[in-house]
């Protein structure tokens, strides 16, 4: 009968140990205070906005620090104009190919294949169908119709103008053009 | 055909068998003149071949139609017939339409127009490279009966198999518990029986009147030091060893509020981390993605494969299907009408990989600039499928694998004039992150 008591005692006492071991929950800390932030982190909640969260969205009619406002509407005029009339800030020594494929092969060729003739990863496992190559005739991409399908998106695919900032698109843009070169030689 | 070498008896088999297939080949043509009376509307309207028009729809149409849900484009199964039956509109208009669409709006065609205003003003592309002979394939492929549903028993006899696997197995492990618990009172009961001879049989039992093992081992006075100091000793190891671990979260793997398998994601479909995890180029926070990032893939894929369903079902108890409905009730997408409602509600991810704010961590510096690879400190996340802190995140770790690495110093400028100077200070070829500074207190606490 000791036994048991005793026997029980020690494995409540190994239960409760492993239980607050749980992986699900973080562990405790020692000084609370000094590990965290007085400062709201990113994307923490707050109650100081009516939203609650604290990444906000910029104050409509402002412009962030280093950014341009695009003057091209998202819609298909828009897309016509700037096929019809953009054309890229970058002169031929700005062009850097090595960092646009690096930026395509992570942002683009998932879809579009590395080497865009539309036939990523994703297309190869039929997870996404019909993405078109570069060199389709009947799209006729060009500098800045690339350009405003990067920061709008077009029919199924999404902006990426959050992802890539305005120099790196035009960079992805040169590199797109260079592969569009390839598939139609 | 007959050979001289040829018995009797064979030669009779063979001029059977040649009886054989002559009725076989009356019946077959009789069985497809059948077959060709019943079917022949159908095989008149649709003269293409589905199997080709498969491959041309997938690799054109698919971006923006499916056949049976709408998209950026209407569902188009059976379009041809609804078109023939609702608007009155023949083949040639399809050719002309689907070969120039906006030649064709801007001509005035009525429903040209009206298709037009309903998508939005999304013109289709034109499509000057199929021939009709391609667009015939095409139409043939969406004439194509839809397939049944696929019946929901397999999926959910996998799932009732997996559940009874795990019941068998506790089974199998409370039948060995009983099994255990039966052989001990069976040795109790032995030992009371055999007692019980003896004492009926008169045999006097051996007891010795021992001293009781504790009583020895208090009279034992070295015995006891020593065993004061072991225990001592090991609980000091075990206090150590939990105090060390407060504020240590490796292993940490909360339950987020959308199940999210970087495992799939990330080791499947090969997406790369920065594909989401975009910041992590440019800034000091490698950022959870908003939900338009999940948005550039699954607008067109709204639901898993059959195959990955079942096994999220099987495996790991997840209906991923349902996961994507969670995320688009998140992000406000009517996927029905292909529309954002405007009624997001933000998704609380929970926070795995948390750096004390006294530290100071930058993903860009690590990422971009030495080019280290994410899995070095977050481990194999594209095996993963619930997220868990890999790295134990304390300062001992990060301290060592500063004294380990050699920077890449190959290929980057950000680094030509600081390696020249510190190789010839230390006399080395490749210099370590210490060696550059990655141990000054300043550099991570200020």
């Amino acid at each position: 009968m000791k036994h048991l008591i005793k026997i029980t005692i020690v494995a409540l006492i190994t239960v409760s140990f492993t239980s607050c071991n749980k992986k699900t929950r973080p562990n405790y800390e020692y000084m609370p205070n000094m590990y965290e932030s007085v400062a709201y982190e990113a994307y923490q909640e707050s109650d100081a906005f009516a939203n609650g969260v604290e990444a906000q969205l910029p104050v409509e009619g402002t412009i962030s620090r280093g950014y341009m406002p695009f003057d091209y509407a998202g819609d298909t005029d828009g897309y016509n104009l700037a096929k019809a009339e953009l054309t890229s800030p970058l002169d031929s020594t700005q062009v850097d190919l090595n960092r646009g494929k690096e930026l395509y092969n992570i942002y683009c060729g998932i879809c579009h294949g590395n080497k865009g003739a539309g036939q990523g990863q994703l297309v190869k496992r039929e997870k996404i169908l019909g993405v078109p190559s570069y060199a389709d005739a009947g799209r006729a991409i060009n500098e800045g119709s690339i350009y405003h399908v990067i920061y709008y998106g077009k029919n199924a695919m999404g902006s990426y103008a959050n992802q890539l900032n305005e120099e790196e698109r035009w960079q992805v843009v040169a590199y797109v053009l260079s592969l569009k070169a390839n598939l139609e030689k | 055909m007959k050979k001289s070498y040829q018995s009797q008896e064979v030669n009779s088999i063979y001029n059977m068998k040649q009886v054989i297939h002559r009725k076989l080949g009356i019946n077959s043509l009789r069985l497809s003149l059948i077959f060709l009376l019943t079917f022949s509307t159908s095989l008149f309207a649709q003269d293409g071949d589905p199997v080709a028009g498969k491959s041309l729809f997938n690799a054109n149409c698919a971006a923006c139609h499916k056949l049976d849900k709408k998209m950026t484009g209407p569902a188009l199964r059976n379009v041809e017939q609804r078109l023939s039956e609702e608007e009155g509109l023949d083949r040639e208009w399809l050719y002309t339409w689907i070969k120039n669409s906006p030649s064709m709006i801007k001509s005035g065609d009525a429903y040209a127009n009206k298709i037009y205003e309903e998508y939005g003003g999304a013109a289709m592309t034109p499509f000057p490279q199929l021939s009709n002979a391609d667009i015939d394939n095409i139409l043939a492929y969406t004439a194509t009966e839809a397939a049944p549903p696929p019946a929901p028993t397999p999926g959910a006899e996998t799932g009732t198999a997996q559940v009874e696997g795990g019941i068998s197995n506790d089974i199998i492990l409370g039948a060995l518990g009983l099994l255990f618990a039966l052989l001990a009172i069976a040795l109790f009961l032995v030992n009371k029986t055999l007692r019980r001879f003896a004492e009926a049989k008169g045999v006097e039992l051996e007891s010795t009147k021992r001293t009781p093992i504790w009583k020895a081992f208090i009279q034992n006075q070295f015995l006891v030091l020593v065993s004061v100091i072991v225990l001592l000793l090991a609980s000091a190891y075990f206090v150590y060893g939990y105090f060390m671990q407060v504020g240590v979260n490796q292993g940490y793997e909360p339950v987020q509020p959308i199940h999210y398998s970087h495992r799939i994601h990330a080791g499947e479909n090969g997406i790369d981390c920065k594909y989401c995890h975009s910041s992590a180029r440019v800034s000091k926070h490698s950022g959870i993605p908003s939900l338009n990032v999940c948005m550039n893939c699954h607008k067109s894929i709204y639901e898993v494969a059959p195959e990955t369903q079942q096994e999220g079902l099987a495996e790991y108890g997840v209906d991923y299907n349902a996961e994507i409905k969670k995320l688009y009730a998140a992000v406000g997408w009517d996927d029905a009408e292909q529309k954002y409602t405007g009624e997001t509600s933000p998704v609380k991810w929970i926070r795995i990989h948390n750096l004390p704010d006294f530290a100071y961590f930058n993903h860009s510096q690590h990422v971009t600039v030495a080019g280290v690879e994410c899995q070095t400190c977050h481990g194999p996340v594209e095996e993963m499928e619930i997220m868990s802190q890999h790295a134990p995140l304390t300062m001992g770790w990060c301290i060592n694998c500063h004294r380990e690495t050699n920077v890449k110093v190959k290929d980057n400028a950000y680094y030509t004039k600081i390696h020249e100077q510190l190789s010839k200070k230390y006399g080395v070829e490749n210099l370590t992150a210490a060696q550059m500074g990655g141990l000054e207190c300043g550099k991570c606490h200020y």
